[in-house]
């Protein structure tokens, strides 16, 4: 739950937030929180509408105050220090633009607030890193969403802050333009090596683009860490189904052999490697065990004796099937969980594999991990109430 | 009037190389002449209440006669050059009064503005309500509080007496001796008082449209919170202050009822003396030939004026 921290005076963490919270009236948007952005990496704060990660940023950019902790930038406390004072920059949501301003002004303005008096080679730098020299003259409402965020994220970037902050800065742009500026944004993150610090509410764009993704719920930090170490090693139920998809399968342990656990749910055995099992469990407990729809062979019921020895086998029958181009999903009713999900991937399409057949899921005993199993299963399900593609700007 | 915008769908009917039936052509053409309809009563309006004595007073300031004798068109213009070298002073001094009316104006309604609109909160609506109050007694009984609060012996002029203040301003011409009532300055407090509404109103409304999370985008630029009003909330509010400082110029420079309820002979405004020309004297022509030389006047300021502020730069 929190960082792993070195020493409390680490130099290379750009941000580093102590304890910090955020109480309104009787609410806690933020329960007290710790965590270290180490300096030059890309850093996402993910989780779903109203977890506090957006309280979160707005406390480093210092538009919020804390109702306790500190905020340190780059060893330096700040956290009594207004907004104007800090050496952050933040990428809004609706991206804030001055609408009596064209873009050079825009881009311009806060190396005028510091009294910089000769702008335009910088302005120019700039607005080429972001591919809007010929628009340097237009005015904000005469720019598309897409032209909009670029002169958003040059607009807070000129003035090389020690952190930049982007709050949701993709959430206005349709599927095809966010995808284009998940990589823009990256490209611009390798080139300044500026520590970007970003709230989203998009798994897929937490994972394309940061470092290390820190995954947020109800106000706390669930879990932090690598993408692919996330994906692969959710540490609980939520962050195992806001993260992707996760079959979890509620299940008793019957036995502990070596670095094995063995399980068993609605009759079936299953194999759990010991490492990947987050819960401390003894014969006779229960563990939930997860595995990624991808992981998952499905094999028509006819082809069961092909399966390989020493894989984890579930029974189920196809429920629904739905072909997405690369793959195709299927919903599979099992004894031990009934909609069980699994991706194939369009290589060699089984033609036998359509709703109502009776079919056998198996997977690599190495690709379980196991999650306590006094959580909600259903955790991180519905939370992402906002839509994936579209806008959700406000 | 707002049905101007209606029209534009029906203009963009690409050319059509498919022969129309004539049924549709007819509701085509109907409802492109829905706006004009619409347009009739406002058309209307203006041509009776504005256009018509418009003409009627143009007619009037080139006229000569009496009452007795009739009046006649004589085309004769010099009745403007006697009228403008006659009452100048007035003209001035309107002018000079309602300018610092509008200007004291801003200055007290844009922090009432800026405070309802921004830090108000649920008050915001309350506060509103009590800036139009004053609208629901009449003008006329407004200005006579004035004149009881004014008077000589009123706690406000002991107030300002026992201070010394009217010293002050008895020094800089704005008042005479120990009294407020009857000198310029009782009269731009009455024009302050009675427009200040007509200034926080739209004041209010464009301050009202500016996001608040530009604020916050400014502050988080380096620009201090003075910084911020004057780099981005200041202009952003430009086209209030522009119709704020309209509203409360042109009407205070045709007011007649400060000065003569406030002031003395000495405080007469051009209102004042087309007022007196009108009904008392009865010298219409030069009324009227007054009222033009106003109207002019505040046509060429109000022209200067927009010009200067670039309005329609702004969204």
């Amino acid at each position: 739950m929190t960082t792993p921290s070195t020493s409390p005076e680490a130099a290379g963490d750009a941000v580093r937030l102590t304890g910090i919270s955020k109480t309104y009236g009787s609410f806690t948007a933020v329960h007290p929180l710790d965590l270290a952005v180490p300096a030059g990496s890309f850093f996402a704060l993910l989780g779903a509408s109203g977890c506090g990660k957006t309280t979160t940023l707005r406390m480093i950019a210092g538009l919020e105050d804390p109702s306790s902790g500190s905020v340190r930038l780059g060893g330096r406390d700040v956290t009594a220090l207004p907004p104007y004072k800090r050496p952050v920059n933040t990428v809004f949501q609706n991206y804030a633009l001055f609408p009596h301003l064209d873009i050079y002004e825009n881009v311009a303005f806060g190396l005028r607030r510091r009294g910089i008096k000769s702008v335009k080679q910088q302005v120019g730098d700039m607005l080429d890193l972001v591919q809007l020299g010929p628009l340097a003259r237009r005015r904000p409402h005469q720019l598309s969403g897409g032209q909009q965020q670029r002169v958003a994220v040059a607009r807070a970037l000129i003035n090389k802050p020690q952190v930049l902050l982007l709050d949701e800065p993709l959430g206005a742009l349709d599927l095809k333009l966010r995808r284009q500026m998940q990589l823009e944004l990256k490209r611009i993150q390798t080139e300044v090596g500026i520590t970007f610090v970003h709230v989203t509410h998009d798994q897929e764009e937490a994972m394309t683009m940061a470092d290390t993704v820190a995954v947020m719920n109800a106000g706390r930090v669930e879990q932090m860490g690598a993408p692919a170490d996330l994906y692969e090693n959710p540490g609980s139920t939520f962050v195992a189904n806001f993260l992707g998809t996760s079959n979890l399968i509620a299940a008793e342990v019957t036995g502990v052999h070596g670095d094995e656990l063995h399980l068993v749910s609605a009759g079936q055995k299953l194999t759990l490697p010991a490492a990947r099992c987050r819960a401390d469990v003894a014969t006779g407990d229960k563990v939930l065990a997860g595995v990624r729809p991808e992981k998952i062979t499905l094999a028509h019921r006819d082809d069961e004796d092909a399966i390989p020895a020493g894989r984890n086998r579930v029974q189920g029958r196809i429920v629904d099937s739905s072909f997405i181009g690369v793959s195709t999903q299927y919903v599979i009713d099992s004894p031990v969980c009934p909609d069980l999900e699994v991706f194939v991937p369009n290589v060699e399409r089984d033609g036998r594999l359509v709703p109502g057949a009776p079919v056998v899921l198996h997977w690599n005993p190495e690709h379980t991990f196991g999650l306590d199993a006094a959580q909600d299963i259903e955790a991180g399900i519905d939370t992402d109430d906002e839509p994936d593609a579209g806008g959700a700007a406000a | 009037m707002t049905a101007a915008s209606a029209p534009a769908p029906v203009t963009e009917a690409p050319p059509d190389p498919v022969p129309v039936p004539a049924a549709l052509k007819r509701a085509a053409r109907r409802r492109r002449s829905v706006p004009y309809l619409l347009l009739l009563a406002g058309v209307v309006w203006l041509l009776v209440f504005f256009v018509a004595p418009m003409v009627y007073q143009a007619s009037t300031s080139v006229q000569t006669g009496s009452l007795d004798t009739g009046f006649k068109v004589t085309w004769h213009f010099a009745t403007y050059w006697d009228a403008l070298t006659e009452y100048w002073p007035h003209f001035v001094r309107s002018l000079v009064y309602s300018g610092i009316a509008t200007v004291l104006c801003l200055a007290i309604g844009y922090p009432l503005a800026y405070t309802i609109a921004f830090r108000a909160g649920r008050w915001r609506n309350v506060v509103l309500v009590l800036v139009i109050a004053p609208f629901f007694t009449s003008f006329l009984i407004r200005t006579l509080a004035w004149e009881t609060i004014l008077a000589d012996q009123s706690p406000l002029v002991s107030f300002l007496n026992d201070i010394h203040v009217l010293d002050a301003t008895t020094w800089l011409g704005l008042t005479e001796g120990h009294r407020v009532m009857a000198t310029p300055l009782a009269v731009v407090c009455g024009l302050t008082y009675n427009f200040l509404p007509f200034m926080i109103l739209p004041l209010y409304t464009s301050l009202e449209r500016v996001d608040g999370r530009l604020h916050e985008a400014s502050g988080d630029l380096y620009a201090t919170p003075f910084t911020t009003f004057r780099k981005v909330t200041f202009p952003l509010s430009m086209p209030g202050v522009v119709a704020g400082t309209l509203l409360t110029f042109i009407p205070a420079s045709g007011d007649y009822i400060n000065a003569e309820l406030l002031g003395s002979t000495n405080q007469k405004m051009i209102g004042n003396v087309i007022q007196s020309q009108f009904l008392r004297v009865l010298d219409y022509p030069t009324a009227a030939a007054l009222s033009f030389i106003l109207m002019a006047a505040i046509l060429a300021i109000v022209t200067l004026y927009i010009r200067r502020a670039g309005t329609e730069e702004l969204v």
